[in-house]
């Protein structure tokens, strides 16, 4: 599959979600139990992700400038920085480490 | 009264719209970053239009991961049906537009829409919203997107940093309950551990098998359940948007 594929496949499946929301019975997500499990499959995804991104690379574990960036960003959070303000706050300290302080 | 409502509909759905349309800059220069090329990024906010989702997709094809990115921006996507039958409810839109209603169904949408209190006004939020974002969106995205280009190397700009920031951005105003953060401490720990050995983008699917496991299982749970279906905590009713 080229990127392309991917990418429509992606956005199809994730269109046809939304769509699925407005035609399925509301009755049928309407309990506590697949509400609680959507809800953490989310915060789960979004963990697992925060882990691989700041973590990952080559062939396994890389620890670099990522990793005071994103604490940088975790605080930022934290005090409620508006979205935009954090994650420039990563760059800027990621950016940064690498230039003067030697990191990788 | 009524006039009241509505207005406050309008400005709260405004401001949402302005502070979500910004970091469509961010998702715009991440995706060039990622190996994306212009019209690519841009059908991702046009079409799939979810802001985790896209995240998810970019950061995984980056990884170097195929189709397991489309299997993170699909399971990422799921809440938006959740949201969907809601706002089926309460904004009971016309044939003709509910596939417009479905596709901007986001979590700023449901959100401004819940926060209001009066049908009329809810469904002016829902719409300020969802419309505007959708607008600002692409918008900012064929910005950062065009940015993206002149920039060169990502790392020298920090921009993987970003990525990872970004996550941490659309996580963090889900972990209020002690199970949601016992669920995110648990998935990374689990997603980092499987990174040497499973292949590219799938540590993040496999430790999302945590959140389904006790989201079924309700461990570490509440006795009593609070409206998990909050899109994005309280802090989207507050006037705090990520």
């Amino acid at each position: 599959m080229t990127l392309w594929h991917l990418i429509l496949l992606a956005s199809i499946a994730v269109l046809a979600i939304k769509l699925l929301g407005y035609a399925v019975p509301p009755r049928l997500f309407d309990q506590p139990r697949p509400r609680r499990t959507l809800e953490l499959l989310t915060v789960s995804l979004l963990a697992g992700l925060v882990a691989v991104q700041t973590l990952g690379g080559g062939e396994g574990i890389v620890l670099d400038a990522r990793i005071p960036a994103v604490l940088v960003a975790a605080g930022l959070f934290a005090v409620r920085a508006p979205f935009i303000v954090a994650v420039a706050a990563a760059a800027a300290v990621a950016a940064l480490l690498r230039q003067f302080a030697g990191f990788s | 009264m009524q006039t009241d409502a509505v207005g406050r509909a309008w400005r709260e759905g405004v401001s949402v719209v302005v502070a979500t349309s910004a970091y469509g800059l961010s998702f715009g220069a991440l995706s060039i970053a990622s190996g994306l090329d212009l019209w690519q990024t841009m059908v991702l906010s046009l079409l799939m239009f979810s802001g985790g989702s896209q995240f998810a997709f970019i950061g995984v094809i980056a990884a170097g991961g195929g189709i397991a990115g489309v299997a993170s921006a699909g399971m990422l996507g799921l809440r938006n049906a959740l949201y969907g039958m809601s706002m089926r409810r309460v904004v009971q839109p016309r044939p003709m537009l509910m596939p417009l209603a479905a596709h901007v169904t986001i979590d700023e949408s449901t959100a401004v829409a819940l926060a209001q209190s009066q049908p009329k006004a809810q469904r002016i939020g829902f719409w300020v919203t969802g419309v505007g974002i959708f607008v600002g969106w692409n918008l900012a995205t064929l910005a950062g997107a065009l940015l993206g280009d002149l920039l060169g190397d990502p790392k020298q700009w920090g921009l993987d940093a970003a990525a990872a920031a970004a996550f941490v951005g659309l996580l963090w105003p889900r972990l209020k309950a002690r199970q949601a953060i016992a669920v995110a401490a648990a998935s990374a720990a689990l997603a980092a551990a499987l990174l040497p050995v499973a292949p590219s983008g799938t540590p993040v699917i496999l430790a999302a098998v945590v959140g389904v496991v006790v989201g079924l299982t309700n461990w570490f749970g509440p006795k009593h359940e609070s409206d998990l279906a909050d899109p994005g905590g309280p802090e989207h009713r507050e006037g705090q948007h990520a």
